[in-house]
C-alpha cells in the first residue's frame, strides 16, 4: 500500500535530506528557464533514487518546458503506471497530447485522472477545453471544413506540482492501519455537525461521539481554510507521528511555510465516513478538496484521531 | 456471478441488435439518448456509429454537439461557429430532421398510397418517393397490392420538385419506371453504388413541354454517407447500402418509380372502389373496340386526346376507317398495372399486355394510357405503345 499525503507530501519529501535541496533546486532553476541546469540536479537526485515519483515529475516537467514532448511523454505514462491512483500525470500527459494536437489521446487520460479522482478540478477544466477541441474537430469532419485555419491556442493547465505525492520512505508497518479485527459498524455522520438550535451541547459527548469526532474534523479544516497554522497545529496529537523520517519540529515548520506560502487555501470535507474503534480512537475518511490560489485538488484522505485530554486530535494522517 | 451473467446476456442482445440495426436506427438511438439526458450513452453510441461509419457527416455534427455540450451549454443543433459556411450546417441539420421524421412518422400497416390502384403480377416492387419527407418506400406486390416492406432517406434536387427544364436543379413528379442499370464499375465514383436511370420525360412530361434528361437513382461519393435532402441536380439520391439494397429488387423496364410531392394515404377500401371503377372503364373500352362499334368505341376517348402528332380528329378517322373494314375483332388485356398521377386530378396511367386479333391484322404489344376523369366518366387521355 502506497501512503499518500495529500498536499504536505510536497513538503515532506523537500524536508529529507540529501535529497530535498536538489529537487528544490532544480524547480528553482526550472522556474528561473535554466532548464539544463534543473536537469542535471534531478538526474542527481534520481541517481540516488532512480523511483523517485516527484523527482521523475519535475524531470517530465522539464522535458515539458523543453519541448521534449517524446520523452515527457514516456516520464508521464511510466509515473501513470507505477502510480494509477495520482491524477497529476493523467493531467500533464492530456497537457501534452493536446499540444500535439492528439485530442482523443488527452481526453482519455483525463477522463482517467478524473476517475481516479472524481472531483480533481484541474482535469475537469482541462477536459472541457479538450471537448470543446474534439467538438470543433467534430463539425469540422461534419461540415468538411478544413481544420487548419481553426487551430487555436489550447489553454490546458500544466500541473507543476504532484500534490498527492506518495511518500518516498515505506512508513514502519506499525503505523500501518490494523485490519479492523471485528467489524465494526461505521457510523456515517452528516457534514456540518453544528446545529444552531444547540448552542452549547457540551454535555452530550458520549451521546454521539461521531459527531463529536467530525467536528474536530472540520475545525482541522476551517483551521487550515483560515491559514491559521497554531489552531491547525494543535489538531494534531503529541504522539503525531510525522510522515517520512522528519522530527516533529521539521514536520511543523514545513507545514507552517506550506500553509503561509498561498495567498488563500479553501479545505473541503466530502462524504466524511466515521469508524469508531473502541471508545477513544476512531478512523474518518473522506474526500479532501483542497483549493489554494495556486493549486486544486482533490483526494481520498484518512485521519486517525484519537481522544486526549478531552478532545478528539489527529494521530495519524494519510492518503488512503 | 449472477450480475455478471445478466450483463452478458445484456450484452451478447445488444450485439444482435446492432447487427441489424440500420445506421439511420442507430442515429435515432442516439437522439433517443439525448432526448432522456443520457448524453454518455449518446455519446458513446455515436462514436460506435462513426467507428462503423467514418463518413456519416450527420453523425460527425452530432458528436461535436455531445462533446461541446461537456464544454459549456449549446444555443442550437449543430452548435458550430458562425464562420462557417451556414448552408453546410443548415443542410445537415435538415437531413437529420429529415431522418428522424421519418422514423417517427412510419405510415401505419393499414394506409396504403393512394397511387398504386393495382400492380401486374410481374412487377415484383414499386418504389414510391415523399419529396417532402427525403423518403423511398419500397413496396413489395403481395396480390396485385402494395406492402411496405423497406424506406429509405433520400437526396432529391437542389431546387425542390416538379422538373420542367434542363437545367433546373429539380426533381420530376410523376409516374416513372426504371429503364436501366448501370453498375458501379462503369460509373464515375460520385454514382458511388450504381444507378438506375428513369424513363423522365415521359409522355405527359412531353406533351407538356418538359424537357431535360438523366434522371437516375443514384449512390453517394465514397466519401460521404449521405448527402443533404436538397442537393442533387434533380436525381435521386441514395446512401450505397441502401442504393445497393433497392437494387436487388429493381427489374429494368418494370419496376415503377412513382415520385409524390408530399404522398398521398388512403384505405385498401377506397383504393379498391377507385381500381374496380377503373377496371370496369378499361374492360368496357375494350369490349367496345371488339364489338367494332366504332363510335362507342370513341366515345372513350377525350377531345383533348393526342398520341404522338395524332390528335383527336386524326385519331377517329383512322379508327373508324380501320375497324370499319374488319368483319370481327378479338382484344385481351392482362398484366394490367395502374397507377394514379402525383399532383394531377384524376389521372391514371394504365399499362397493360394487349392481344389484338382481327381477320386483317394480329398483334401483341406492351400499352400505356392515360386516363382521366371527365364529365364524369373515365376517359383517354394518352395512348401509346410501351
Amino acid at each position: 500500500m502506497i501512503r499518500i499525503i495529500t498536499a504536505c507530501a510536497a513538503a515532506l519529501c523537500l524536508a529529507l535530506p540529501a535529497r530535498a535541496d536538489e529537487l528544490q533546486e532544480a524547480s528553482k532553476l526550472l522556474k528561473a528557464g535554466q532548464h539544463q541546469q534543473a536537469l542535471e540536479r534531478v538526474n542527481k537526485a534520481l541517481a540516488a533514487k532512480p523511483r523517485d515519483p516527484q523527482a521523475r515529475f519535475l524531470k517530465g516537467l522539464i522535458f515539458t518546458e523543453q519541448g521534449k514532448a517524446k520523452e515527457a511523454i514516456e516520464i508521464f505514462t511510466k509515473l501513470t503506471q507505477d502510480y494509477p491512483e495520482l491524477p497529476e500525470p493523467y493531467n500533464n500527459l492530456a497537457v501534452i497530447y493536446a499540444g500535439q494536437g492528439h485530442y482523443d489521446k488527452a481526453r482519455a487520460a483525463l477522463e482517467q485522472s478524473i476517475r481516479t479522482h472524481p472531483s480533481y478540478a484541474t482535469a475537469y477544466e482541462n477536459l472541457g477545453d479538450v471537448y470543446a477541441k474534439l467538438a470543433s474537430q467534430a463539425y469540422n469532419k461534419a461540415l468538411q471544413i478544413d481544420s487548419s485555419n481553426t487551430g487555436a491556442q489550447n489553454k490546458l493547465s500544466l500541473v507543476r506540482e504532484l500534490v498527492g505525492g506518495p511518500a518516498p520512505a515505506p512508513v514502519a508497518a506499525a503505523k500501518e492501519p490494523a485490519k479492523e479485527p471485528a467489524k465494526e459498524p461505521a457510523v456515517v455522520a452528516q457534514k456540518g455537525p453544528e446545529k444552531s438550535d444547540q448552542p452549547a451541547e457540551k454535555p452530550a459527548p458520549a451521546a454521539d461521539p461521531a459527531a463529536e469526532i467530525l467536528k474536530a474534523v472540520n475545525g482541522w479544516a476551517q483551521a487550515w481554510s483560515k491559514k491559521d497554522a497554531d489552531a491547525y497545529l494543535s489538531y494534531y496529537a503529541k504522539d503525531f507521528d510525522p510522515p517520512g523520517r522528519q522530527s516533529r519540529a521539521d514536520w511543523e515548520k514545513s507545514r507552517r511555510s506550506r500553509i503561509a506560502a498561498p495567498k488563500s487555501i479553501s479545505v473541503g470535507i466530502g462524504s466524511p465516513k466515521v469508524t469508531l474503534q473502541g471508545n477513544d480512537s476512531a478512523r474518518v475518511a473522506f474526500r479532501q478538496t483542497y483549493r489554494s490560489d495556486v493549486f486544486k485538488g482533490t483526494s481520498n484522505k484518512i485521519l486517525v484521531l484519537v481522544k486526549a485530554d478531552g478532545r478528539w486530535q489527529i494521530r495519524e494522517e494519510k492518503g488512503g | 456471478m449472477k450480475r455478471l451473467a445478466l450483463a452478458l446476456l445484456l450484452f451478447a442482445c445488444a450485439g444482435l441488435a446492432r447487427a441489424a440495426a440500420t445506421p439511420e436506427d442507430r442515429l435515432s438511438a442516439v437522439f433517443a439518448a439525448i432526448e432522456s439526458n443520457r448524453l454518455d450513452t449518446a455519446l458513446f453510441r455515436v462514436e460506435a456509429l462513426i467507428r462503423d461509419y467514418p463518413n456519416f457527416r450527420l453523425a460527425h455534427l452530432v458528436r461535436g454537439d455531445l462533446l461541446l455540450a461537456r464544454s459549456r451549454p449549446l444555443q442550437t443543433f449543430g452548435n458550430v461557429v458562425k464562420t462557417v459556411p451556414q448552408d453546410r450546417v443548415e443542410g445537415l441539420r435538415e437531413e437529420a430532421l429529415a431522418r428522424l421524421r421519418a422514423l417517427r412518422e412510419r405510415p401505419s400497416e393499414d394506409r396504403l398510397p393512394r397511387y398504386v390502384l393495382q400492380l401486374h403480377p410481374g412487377q415484383k416492387h414499386v418504389l414510391l418517393v415523399d419529396s417532402r419527407r427525403s423518403r423511398l418506400y419500397v413496396f413489395a406486390n403481395q396480390g396485385g397490392r402494395p406492402r411496405l416492406i423497406a424506406d429509405y432517406y433520400v437526396t432529391l434536387g437542389k431546387n425542390g420538385i416538379e422538373k420542367t427544364r434542363q437545367g433546373d436543379q429539380k426533381t420530376p413528379v410523376g409516374v416513372y419506371h426504371v429503364t436501366g442499370n448501370l453498375p458501379r464499375s462503369k460509373l464515375t465514383d460520385f454514382y458511388g453504388a450504381g444507378a438506375f436511370p428513369i424513363n423522365y420525360p415521359n409522355e405527359w412530361d412531353k406533351r407538356l413541354g418538359r424537357n431535360g434528361h438523366g434522371i437516375w437513382l443514384h449512390g453517394v461519393p465514397a466519401d460521404v454517407y449521405s448527402r443533404p435532402p436538397r442537393a442533387s441536380d434533380g436525381c435521386i439520391v441514395l446512401a450505397n447500402p441502401d442504393l445497393e439494397s433497392i437494387g436487388r429488387h429493381v427489374q429494368v423496364g418494370l419496376t415503377p418509380v412513382i415520385i409524390a410531392d408530399e404522398v398521398e394515404w388512403s384505405d385498401a377500401a377506397a383504393l379498391e372502389a377507385e381500381r374496380s371503377s377503373l377496371a370496369a372503364a378499361l374492360e368496357q373500352w375494350r369490349a367496345d373496340w371488339a364489338s367494332r362499334d366504332t363510335e362507342r368505341y370513341l366515345a372513350h376517348y377525350s377531345r383533348r386526346f393526342a398520341s404522338g402528332k395524332q390528335d383527336y380528329a386524326g385519331w377517329a378517322a383512322h379508327k373508324r376507317k380501320v375497324n370499319g373494314a374488319k368483319r370481327w375483332i378479338k382484344v385481351g388485356v392482362s398484366s394490367v398495372a395502374m397507377f394514379r398521377y402525383p399532383r394531377e386530378r384524376d389521372f391514371v396511367v394504365v399499362a397493360f399486355e394487349q392481344d389484338y386479333r382481327s381477320d386483317g391484322l394480329s398483334n401483341v404489344m406492351k400499352k400505356r394510357q392515360y386516363w382521366i376523369r371527365e364529365d364524369g366518366r373515365w376517359k383517354i387521355l394518352y395512348e401509346g405503345g410501351a
